[in-house]
């Protein structure tokens, strides 16, 4: 009888031990796919790759690809114009205001391509699941609502809650007034 | 049965017998400092052998010895009584002697692990997931450069290494010449060592890490001052000119492609500083931190798929035309 209730408690304990999955390595076609978004004829908006929604969307809701986007962000020089969100000579994150399009395509565009204001190209430099993964970062500072996931937490002082506290939703994709 | 059995028995017993030799083992020292803690492990392992077979003798008497039945269980009995009081006293005061005596040896030598020198080699190493950053320091600023993963250092001088951490806490550990330091974000620490004889000894990372933990190893190369000087110098170089076609467009191919933004060659456009510094890659013996012997074949294969051959490691899979490949692993191998 005791067994009965012990049992199903102790499943459950087993079942929390499972971490989220990482996906540490991406087969060339996967990538590749990744690549093909299809852009607005204005370069802001448009549909994911069929790979991307295939996968689940993993660079918006996978820890370890916000932590990667995260480490990428500062080792890539991001911070030189967009500081910790805060913007420099490079447009802020933190304002909620996006001049190029708020959506996970329109900032991959905005890192792989580069935009007319200044901002420059990175497709040369990093890989598409690396642009990615940027972009779930990006997307996070400027968030109008929490994510069921954030990166790990930064060591230097910070200006602002940590990414999984963002402000209060505003509803969809809608800017605060200035 | 039998066959199987002896084979374990000779598996057991080779075990112990190679970990007391080769390149990585506390137990071949090949400087004063590994020697000094050698001698330390040596005198806490006698002492605390001596003291467990008194304890287990005093043990073994005292469950064997018939014990008397007294009649009177109640009287005192205060000869008896002070004879086990004084026994009771020495074995306290043996425990004091004893433990005091180690906490001195054990002071006393790792002060001089300690001790600093005006003539030392100064390094300074960074341990980033999973890989090991080398500076080579000089007061002339000419004569700095980097190198990562494998560190060339002259016998009979003491080298003084300076150990900071890039993301998580790493450990620096190269038995056979000196003991373990950790390296903290945050914290910079120091570890003096000489090493006395000529050699390669290997080093590991010796605090969990990540992943790739395991695969995060280095080798120290200790040479007679003119083979170092030699090396130093020849360090200090830029890269190599290429001298075949293959690696001319193989320079191009890692100076156009993604290579570039995080590893730099000196003498070329790539000046990225995110990874190792590839300057001179192919005259160190292992990339990757101590996974792959360098050959042109490895350098192939860690570029065509890191994530498998090293799981979790930040070097990314940069999509290369086959073509593109056989020209860059050239390219490297150039790069003595």
């Amino acid at each position: 009888m005791r067994l009965v209730v012990v049992m199903p408690f102790a499943m459950l304990a087993l079942a929390g031990c499972q971490r989220e999955e990482r996906s540490l390595r991406l087969d060339p076609p996967v990538e590749a796919g990744l690549d093909e978004v299809r852009v607005m004829s204005n370069g802001i908006g448009g549909a994911p790759p069929k790979v991307y929604v295939a996968l689940g969307r993993p660079y918006e809701n996978n820890a370890f690809d916000l932590d990667q986007g995260k480490r990428l962000y500062d080792w890539f020089g991001c911070t030189g114009c967009h500081a910790h969100g805060g913007g420099n000579t490079g447009p802020a994150f933190l304002d909620g205001w996006w001049q190029y399009g708020a959506d996970p395509v329109s900032i991959f565009v905005s890192i792989r391509d580069g935009r007319t204001a200044g901002m420059p190209a990175f497709g040369r430099y990093l890989t598409t699941e690396q642009i990615w993964q940027l972009t779930g970062y990006v997307q996070t500072i400027g968030a109008y609502s929490a994510k069921t996931a954030a990166p790990s937490r930064n060591d230097e002082m910070q200006s602002r809650p940590s990414e999984n506290r963002a402000p209060a939703t505003l509803g969809a994709l809608q800017p605060p007034s200035r | 049965m039998r066959p199987r059995l002896k084979a374990l028995l000779g598996a057991a017993c080779a075990l112990p017998g190679a970990s007391c030799v080769g390149w990585q083992s506390t137990l071949s020292p090949q400087g004063p400092h590994a020697e000094s803690l050698l001698r330390l492990i040596f005198a806490f392992a006698i002492v605390c052998a001596l003291v467990w077979i008194l304890v287990v003798a005093m043990l073994a008497g005292a469950l064997m010895r018939r014990r008397r039945i007294s009649r009177e269980p109640l009287a005192s009995r205060p000869r008896e009584e002070r004879r086990l009081g004084m026994l009771v006293g020495a074995a306290t005061a043996a425990t004091v002697v004893v433990i005091t005596g180690l906490t001195v040896l054990s002071f006393v030598a790792t002060r001089g692990l300690e001790a600093s020198h005006d003539d030392a080699l100064k390094l300074r190493m960074r341990g980033y997931q999973w890989w090991w950053e080398v500076t080579y320091l000089d007061p002339r600023p000419d004569r700095i450069f980097l190198t990562a993963n494998e560190i060339h250092v002259p016998i009979g001088r003491p080298v003084e290494i300076e150990l900071s951490a890039a993301d998580v806490i790493h450990s620096f550990w190269v038995p056979s010449l000196a003991g373990k330091k950790d390296l903290i974000p945050g914290r910079d620490n120091a570890i003096t060592f000489t090493a006395t004889r000529p050699g390669v000894y290997r080093g590991q990372c010796a605090e969990f890490c990540g992943l790739q933990h395991a695969h995060m190893a280095f080798l120290v190369i200790a040479e007679p001052p003119e083979a170092f000087d030699g090396w130093r110098r020849a360090q200090l170089t830029d890269a190599s000119a290429q001298t075949t076609s293959e690696e001319e467009r193989g320079r191009g191919v890692f100076t156009q492609k993604a290579c570039a933004a995080c590893h730099t060659v000196r003498g070329t456009s790539a000046s990225g500083s995110l990874g190792p510094d590839l300057t001179h890659v192919a005259s160190r013996r292992y990339i990757a931190a101590g996974l792959l012997e360098s050959t042109r074949g490895s350098f192939a294969a860690w570029i065509a798929d890191p994530e498998t051959l090293k799981p979790g490691s930040n070097m990314p899979n940069v999509p290369l035309t086959s073509d593109d490949l056989r020209d860059v692993s050239a390219f490297m191998a150039s790069l003595k």
